[in-house]
């Protein structure tokens, strides 16, 4: 039986596989440099996507793939991204209320008397 | 361009909408690996937002992993290096598993299976790093699940559980590359033809992608 499977020139791994580790350099050295706040955000969230893509799509030959299973891999992790983004605003109210009534706020602000 | 891109969406509703199998042209073994790996992901991703979520919600501070995981040098401490010498280990391990693939297709077994015991051992050496990397959390540091001497207590239970899943993947790897490396070297897939490698590659090539998130979100942020 003949393969069904993905060859590509040798080249193009050699090529990405030097990218991951310029990426992961990259990456790294973020952190050597300690980079803070939204510089080091950007940074790091633009080597992490970079360096995930380029392992989906050349690696794991997700660029050559038919478009019904590229579809059906990469659709459903959007619902991974709504779970996400419902936890980040869950979370800042958690913090908030435990903030103002667990006391770990120097300057907590008293609560309004009872009404009746 | 556009007609190109017209052909793919007629190509995607015919393949779907087809009284035949959906995935043409891709072996079954390769289908049912993706299916895995979206599976795995989930559960991945779980792991993360749950990190994420106690991590945004603890009121004490978190302890700075660029401190936490510094290793001495020279006499001097290096932020993060053991963890960047892993990262660069199992990207290496990808680079010579993608060989692997490549050797297999071109019919050439014995290089294939040398490729993937050699990624075998990068595997091997990273598992051998992340034990290391936990006795000196365990032993010097204190940290547990439940607490640690730096700050908030859910740091343990997150590092241990994220980290100790993905070891479990990387090592879970090592023997299923050993295994099929074995094979291959034998000859056993030489008529059936090696799409077993690209399918162990697969999984190999999620392990390093799972890597790259945690390596961002554990120990950059």
């Amino acid at each position: 039986m003949a393969d069904t499977g993905q060859q590509h020139p040798i080249s193009v791994y050699f090529w990405i596989w030097a990218l991951l580790f310029v990426f992961s350099a990259a990456s790294y050295m973020v952190d050597y440099l300690a980079f803070q706040g939204y510089t080091r955000w950007t940074l790091i969230i633009i080597f992490m996507m970079l360096k995930a893509g380029f392992i989906v799509a050349i690696f794991m030959h997700m660029r050559w793939e038919r478009v019904a299973l590229i579809t059906a891999i990469m659709v459903p992790p959007g619902a991974l991204l709504v779970l996400v983004g419902l936890m980040a605003m869950e979370s800042d109210y958690t913090w908030l209320t435990r903030v103002v009534y667990l006391g770990a706020d120097p300057a907590p602000v008293p609560l309004p008397p009872p009404s009746h | 361009m556009a007609e190109a891109t017209g052909l793919r969406n007629l190509q995607l509703v015919n393949d779907w909408a087809d009284d035949v199998a959906v995935f043409r042209a891709v072996p079954w073994g390769k289908a049912m690996m993706w299916i895995f790996l979206l599976s795995d992901t989930f559960i991945f991703t779980c792991f993360l937002t749950s990190y994420m979520t106690v991590r945004m919600t603890t009121a004490e501070p978190w302890p700075n992993p660029s401190e936490v995981f510094a290793l001495e040098a020279f006499g001097v401490p290096v932020p993060l290096l053991l963890i960047a010498i892993m990262t660069f280990i199992l990207i290496t391990s990808s680079g010579t598993m993608a060989m692997a693939v490549n050797m297999g297709y071109r019919r050439k077994r014995v290089p294939a299976a040398l490729l993937m015991l050699v990624t075998a051992v990068f595997g091997a050496m990273f598992v051998g790093m992340q034990m290391f990397e936990w006795t000196k959390l365990i032993v010097d540091e204190g940290v547990r699940p439940w607490g640690n001497p730096m700050g908030a207590a859910q740091f343990g239970a997150s590092f241990f559980m994220i980290t100790g899943f993905h070891g479990l993947h990387v090592s879970a790897g090592v023997v299923y590359l050993i295994i099929v490396a074995v094979r291959v070297w034998r000859g056993r897939y030489e008529e059936k033809g090696y799409d077993i490698i690209e399918i162990t590659g697969l999984y190999w090539h999620f392990v390093d992608l799972v890597w790259v998130f945690i390596f961002a979100f554990f120990y950059l942020w």
